[in-house]
């Protein structure tokens, strides 16, 4: 997918517009933006966005590809910008660039099963895969998604997940790292799911977003059931700044992250994990 | 013809998997079929460990209480798990609440009649240990990630 021409410079935002605002938790707000020049996106990818004299960040795509005509986002209120993000109402106006980096390879996972393991906010750029996965769903084999928050009260989408949860044409578990009595859905870690989950592991495309420890130890699971490294892909996060490969600060090991990933396979990633300094 | 049944449905159950039909055979003569109502609970924290449940079918909440917060629930477990660990190690004691979520049917061993056996045969003895030895590796890995904390919004 091609960037926005931004007056042929790559580091001038366009502006965008929000046009709604919902707010998921208590520290997270998804919103919906249109801006002039927008040509879509694919799953996985992500764009810089800035409040002006506040700063920018890269923030990952959360709406479906097909409808091109609104750019949706989902922001955890962690820092500054972040927080200048989430607390943007309808119809102020900020700062675009993008859409940046690799996406999901969810094509190439077409006659396939598909399991996408989600924890936390992760479950954001993973949503527009799920979003393809139901719009084609015929296209694909059995599909399971597995997602792991912190508490009930933590768990995103979570209308959209009971709606998921609600077909009969895909597995989707939830379980939270702890809860009252009161919470009737599984307490324990994402990756225990994996093992009761129904897919061919020589046949599977797996799609991982959360925590990087959450990512690596979900991955590992999914080659101890069978599913090869080059078919286990996860999204990255480090220190991106520029979106376009130019500043280097988020280098790993011969990667840029946010130009040759965001999305990498575990073939490719797993070696660069064992580096404690990268 | 109830013992042969138990045979079967051991073998079937991932704990028991790849284990010597010779050593299900010894194993069965201390288990028997329970089911347990939703709402029931297995044991209390204090009690004697001196069952091993095999889920069969259902749901069980492990949960622990504290003064003022009520029921903590900190795993839960579902068909094709094992109940419990306390029974393998003395003082042979639960330490927390098993608390059925929804109709359950389980295979209970008698923890007794099962220590004996291994205590009398070592190698029925480490066989056993060798299955139950994965599912507490894997319970402490997990308590471990979850003690990570990983969906805080520092991460």
């Amino acid at each position: 997918m091609q960037a926005i021409d931004s007056h042929t410079d790559p580091m001038v935002p366009v502006i965008a517009k929000v046009t709604r605002v919902t707010r998921d938790l208590s520290d997270v707000v998804t919103f919906e933006m249109e801006a002039e020049g927008w040509r879509g996106f694919a799953p996985g990818q992500f764009n810089m966005l800035s409040v002006f004299g506040v700063g920018e960040i890269p923030i990952s795509i959360s709406g479906p590809q097909s409808d091109s005509s609104k750019i949706i986002h989902t922001i955890r209120d962690v820092g500054p910008v972040s927080h200048a993000l989430a607390s943007l109402r309808t119809g102020a106006v900020l700062g675009l660039r993008g859409p940046y980096g690799t996406p999901w390879p969810v094509e190439a996972a077409k006659g396939r099963d598909v399991v996408v393991v989600a924890g936390g906010l992760g479950l954001a750029p993973v949503r527009p895969i799920l979003y393809e996965l139901m719009e084609n769903r015929g296209d694909y084999g059995k599909v399971t998604l597995l997602y792991g928050a912190r508490s009930p009260g933590d768990i995103l989408f979570a209308e959209e997940l009971r709606q998921w949860r609600s077909r009969l044409d895909m597995g989707v578990e939830v379980t939270v790292d702890r809860a009252d009595p009161s919470w009737h859905g599984h307490v324990g870690v994402v990756t225990a799911h994996l093992r009761g989950a129904d897919f061919d592991p020589k046949a599977t495309t797996a799609f991982i977003c959360g925590p990087e420890i959450m990512m690596r130890f979900t991955a590992n699971g999914l080659v101890d059931l069978g599913v090869a490294p080059g078919d286990i892909h996860l999204s990255m996060e480090r220190n991106m700044q520029c979106g376009i490969g130019l500043c280097g600060h988020c280098q790993l090991g011969p990667h840029f992250v946010c130009k040759d990933g965001p999305v990498f396979d575990w073939a490719v990633i797993k070696p660069l994990m064992r580096v404690k300094e990268l | 013809m109830a013992i042969e049944g138990l045979e079967r449905i051991l073998a079937g159950h991932p704990l028991f998997a790849n284990m010597a039909p010779e050593f299900l055979d010894t194993l069965a003569g201390c288990a028997k079929n329970v089911r347990f109502a939703a709402g029931d609970y297995l044991f209390h924290e204090g009690d004697d460990a001196d069952h091993i449940y095999l889920i069969r079918e259902g749901q069980v909440s492990l949960e622990i209480s504290a003064p003022g917060r009520g029921s903590m629930v900190f795993q839960t477990v579902a068909s094709g798990s094992v109940i419990g660990l306390s029974w393998i190690v003395p003082p042979y004691r639960w330490r927390f609440d098993a608390h059925a979520r929804s109709d359950l049917r389980v295979i209970e061993f008698d923890a007794r009649c099962v220590r004996g056996k291994c205590d009398a045969d070592p190698v029925l003895g480490y066989a056993v240990l060798k299955q139950i030895m994965p599912v507490l590796v894997e319970r402490l890995h997990d308590t471990r990630v979850q003690m990570l904390d990983l969906y805080s919004a520092g991460n």
